[in-house]
């Protein structure tokens, strides 16, 4: 099973990659979330690994996640290595006037579950669906904030320079 | 001159018999199946989260990298829908890959197809050498002190410890030098309505005797209305199940180097049953939640 859901985020994209590259930021929006910790001396990039863990229904689901793609500024995808198997990936592309789409996909499946496994699947769709898409508007705000953060820290070094040269 | 003795055609169906169960009852640690497991979680999951409304708490208080010995109440009959939960969280929760074992009684792991379905989930039979063989590979083993005593009270007793003073969990925790972690449950009991353990009945039958039952249980369940014994299971009220594991308790740090196993048993009951109480008071209805 695929889910995708997108948001427009008023910021660049390098913004919103600077937030979804940093790790420490996942539990700040990640909805549904219970854990989310460094595995490894990577903290992010290619092959940095991730023990993750969210609620759906009466499990906390998750494991060990991997990155297996990692294109600055615009893809990062992950891959279970232990724990239910799933993938997810970050697609961020700019969508003009400084706003960018995020959007977040997230895949999963038990192969050999037969039919309750397929019954299993569908039944999560609504509850995984209602996580991303609070996940997103999330993201959005925190996103957004950190955007109006940087521009005033430019505005205040403007300003600084501008005393400076008088 | 050695002289072999004759075996009788009953006494041969005995050995039959008793060779078969004790195969059947030799679960070994390697019978455990993650794939298996893996392909039994969707079943499990659409259980506990649509038919049970199920909720499972603090499973971080489950050490990550060592083994323990979990303890839980032991509710629901001969149909333990709490264990199977706790099995289907702990599962998801450390993945298939970490290894986990429950004790189960006898008669549970000998039945042909469910006792199979056990072995591979990693049951075995309840006994302390089983217990310490899984300890010792690092796995944490989940027991359950009150057994059949426990599980068969009656349903107005659903939020109350009762291990019947069985200690052996604790002597086990220190021989094999790993910390106690309680599980709490409640809502099992709900899931038919248990009348009366039977105890009486089971020892005038020499139950006890034959095989290992303390108890002769009597309830109300689907669908067979008035349910004498509950060898067959029943079909479970959907009650709600909630689960809490409470945070480590390590015997040698907090009661010493040579801990008094009473003193032991009387706080880790003493902590159960406030947990439960907690999670009790949390309940507005029974079956419902």
């Amino acid at each position: 099973m695929r889910i995708n859901e997108s948001v427009l985020i008023a910021a660049p994209s390098e913004t919103a990659w600077n937030y979804l590259a940093d790790p420490e930021n996942y539990l700040r929006f990640m909805s549904g979330i219970t854990h989310w910790e460094v595995v490894g001396d990577r903290a992010n990039g290619l092959g940095a690994r991730y023990r993750i863990l969210v609620r759906v229904g009466a499990a906390e689901v998750g494991g060990l996640v991997e990155m297996v793609e990692w294109h600055r500024p615009f893809d990062i995808a992950w891959h279970s290595v232990t724990g239910v198997d799933h993938r997810g990936r970050w697609r961020i592309r700019e969508d003009g006037k400084g706003r960018s789409r995020v959007e977040f996909r997230f895949a999963y499946g038990v192969v050999g579950g037969g039919p309750a496994g397929i019954v299993a699947e569908l039944a999560a769709v609504l509850p995984m669906r209602r996580q991303m898409r609070r996940t997103l508007s999330l993201l959005k705000r925190q996103v957004e904030h950190e955007q109006r953060r940087l521009e005033l820290e430019r505005r205040r070094a403007a300003r600084s320079a501008s005393r400076a040269e008088i | 001159m050695y002289q072999m003795e004759r075996e009788g055609p009953a006494a041969a169906a005995l050995r039959f018999v008793r060779e078969r169960v004790s195969r059947r009852l030799g679960a070994r640690l390697e019978d455990r199946d993650p794939d298996y497991i893996r392909e039994a979680l969707p079943i499990l999951w659409l259980l506990s989260t649509f038919y049970f409304r199920a909720e499972v708490r603090d499973l971080g208080n489950v050490p990550a990298d060592r083994p323990a010995l979990l303890v839980g109440n032991h509710s629901g009959g001969n149909v333990i829908v709490d264990t199977f939960i706790f099995s289907l969280a702990f599962s998801t929760y450390f993945g298939v890959e970490r290894p986990f074992h429950q004790l189960a009684h006898n008669l549970a792991i000998a039945w042909p197809l469910a006792g199979e379905m056990l072995r591979k989930s990693g049951t075995m039979s309840a006994s302390p050498g089983h217990a310490e063989e899984a300890l010792a590979s690092g796995a944490p083993v989940l027991v359950y002190p009150g057994g059949d005593w426990e599980t068969h009270r009656p349903s107005w007793e659903g939020s109350k410890i009762d291990f019947a003073g069985r200690k052996g969990f604790i002597r086990l925790a220190l021989r094999a030098g790993v910390p106690i972690v309680p599980v709490v449950s409640i809502g099992g009991q709900e899931t038919a309505l248990f009348l009366t353990r039977g105890a009486g009945l089971a020892k005038a039958l020499r139950l006890d005797k034959l095989a290992r039952l303390k108890v002769l249980p009597i309830s109300l369940a689907l669908p067979w209305g008035l349910n004498v014994g509950d060898f067959a299971g029943h079909w479970p009220l959907p009650a709600k199940v909630t689960i809490e594991v409470l945070p480590p308790i390590d015997l040698e740090r907090e009661f010493g180097p040579d801990p008094d196993v009473d003193e032991v048993y009387r706080q880790v009951t003493a902590q159960m049953q406030e947990a439960l109480d907690g999670l009790a008071a949390e309940r507005r209805f029974p079956v419902i939640g």
